[in-house]
């Protein structure tokens, strides 16, 4: 049997300004990791590191990296699909695993997202679409994602107050996360009140409280070959089914404005990878950088029908006692986005959730876990499957 | 489709702000200093694209000719940005839109003076060159 598990997990405490260089950054995911697996940098065939390059001022990180890790000589490869990046990394170390290449790969995530200027961030956000025919009109990422929720209340009559009960839920469950950094509670009333900073429009309908922030942070995954994982690891997690997609970057190419069709696409392929349906999730792990994002997820995903989302988080079914329990670690809205972290910080969630060290958000007896994760809007899609 | 010789950068002139100059659908520009907001069509299978393409990837065939947006289009969907990118702030508040016009769909921006509350999704709207300052230019939807 030649299958693929992940025999261990890390992620730094996600923080807005990281007081460190990069490498040193990449250094406590990558720590964390090992420390979860139980084996050291010399047990390593090779590695993965994932981020969005234009944030980072160093250069071909991965080749920094492998020495500051302890990795060389072992080849190390960069990967970016810009915030699913982490996705494609565990995907590339999968294919790497199940090809006989390499026996234990790492997936390093990162991003220094403070490492540049605000002014420079600024001018990145700018470029964040397609530069030649939609950015010189003054595009952003929330604006994208605006677009999507106007499209969804027109067709299904979707509210800014079913919006806000996703960030509601987010930070019921942020406040318990000690790796988050937005970690106060947010109420319905805070969206109402003008004298909230919740309350103000960013690109409408969206609001400040539907915007996920920025971080600085780092993740690892460990990856591991079936006859690797009998030596180390007792609760191995397997990867299952992976699926991904993209999609035209200009809205101009597409034809679906009320999901995200490379979430509804690498949906499709996971499931028929792993041989389950939306029911056999018992818990899901979805790429809310707005909280439109994950009301798409939850019917892109089959959690819910077209237009039935704000069903589901309204009878509070994604909450932890809830039929299907999503992003119960409180998700990006909670716990920052660092972009090229990000996807790595959502399978650790789900790693621990499926080998029961969830603590006080653990899904009773989860046995098989879902992951959703985009890059850009809807640019990328990576959905990953993962069971006990 | 370039006709200079020099460095060709007719492109930096298009929007608020560009991100880059050179293309090899740089007449674009120069239909819109014309007064005309211009896409092309694949001479082979007839394909019509907007945003304009060089390139035909289904007939792997780079001849285009030019057409002319023409008539309505329908308004997709829109957001008004209460933040801008640098180099935008002047614009805010903005309304980016999408206008699917049938056999293609126009990413760009509301015209100034057409309030939020004036738009609902469905409605018929056309799509105008919008001359800017210092002899930057770009294309803007209006009321049909
Ligand atoms: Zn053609």
């Amino acid at each position: 049997m030649n299958d693929v598990a992940i025999i261990g997990v890390g992620q730094n405490t996600f923080v807005r300004f990281y007081p460190g260089s990069v490498r040193e950054l990449a250094f406590e995911g990558f720590s964390d990791s090992l420390g979860h697996a139980g084996i050291t940098a010399a047990d390593i065939d090779a590695s993965v590191v994932c981020s969005a390059p234009e944030y980072d001022l160093q250069r071909s990180s991965a080749g920094v990296f492998a020495e500051y890790l302890g990795l060389n000589p072992g080849p190390t490869f960069y990967v970016e699909t810009l915030c699913s990046s982490g996705s494609t990394g565990l995907k590339l170390a999968y294919s790497l695993v199940k090809s006989g290449l390499h026996d234990v790969v790492a997936v390093v995530g990162f991003q220094k997202m403070s490492e540049i200027s605000s002014a420079e961030t600024q001018e990145r956000m700018g470029r964040g679409a397609d530069i030649q025919w939609e950015s010189p009109f003054g595009t952003m990422m929330p604006a994208y994602y605006a677009m999507y929720a106007r499209a969804h209340m027109d067709a299904y009559g979707t509210t800014p107050e079913d919006l806000a009960a996703i960030r509601v839920k987010a930070a019921t469950y942020g406040q318990l996360n000690d790796r988050a950094v937005y970690r106060k509670a947010v109420t319905a009333e805070m969206f109402t009140d003008p004298e909230n900073m919740i309350s103000g429009s960013v690109a409408s309908p969206l609001r400040v409280g539907d915007c996920c922030a920025n971080a600085d942070g780092s993740s690892c995954i460990i990856v591991a070959s079936a006859e690797k994982t009998k030596s180390f690891c007792d609760k191995p997690v397997w990867i299952r089914g992976l699926g991904s997609a993209s999609a035209p970057v200009n809205l101009a190419g597409r034809d679906l404005f009320t999901g995200l069709a490379v979430a509804r696409q690498a949906a499709s392929q996971a499931y028929k990878m792993a041989g389950v349906g939306p029911k056999d999730i018992d818990v899901a792990e979805v790429h809310d950088c707005f909280t439109i994002a994950e009301m798409m997820a939850y019917e892109d995903l089959g959690f819910a029908g077209p237009g039935e989302g704000r069903d589901l988080i309204n009878g509070k079914e994604t909450y932890l006692d809830g039929s299907i329990p999503v992003n119960v670690d409180g998700g990006l809205l909670s716990k920052g986005h660092p972009i090229g972290a990000t996807g790595g910080s959502q399978i650790r969630t789900m790693v621990l959730q499926l080998r029961g060290e969830a603590g006080e958000i653990q899904v009773p007896d989860a046995a098989v876990g879902l992951v959703h994760n985009i890059g850009g809007v809807g640019l990328y899609g990576n959905v990953t499957i993962l069971a006990r | 489709m370039g006709k200079k010789k020099e460095k060709d950068e007719r492109f930096r002139k298009f929007g608020t702000v560009s991100f880059t100059g050179t293309t090899r659908v740089n007449d674009f520009i120069d239909h819109l200093e014309q007064g005309r907001v211009t896409g092309t069509r694949c001479e082979s299978c007839g394909k019509a694209f907007f945003p304009p393409r060089a390139d035909c990837c289904a007939c792997r065939l780079s001849k285009m000719e030019w057409f002319d947006v023409q008539g309505t289009g329908r308004l997709v969907t829109y957001s008004t940005l209460a933040f801008g990118p640098k180099g935008f702030e002047g614009d805010l508040p903005y309304t980016i839109a999408l206008v699917d016009y049938g056999e293609y769909k126009i990413f760009g921006r509301i015209a100034a003076g057409i309030a939020e509350s004036d738009l609902v999704i469905g409605m018929t709207l056309e799509t105008k060159t919008n001359p800017l300052a210092d002899g930057r230019i770009n294309y803007v939807f209006h009321k049909a």
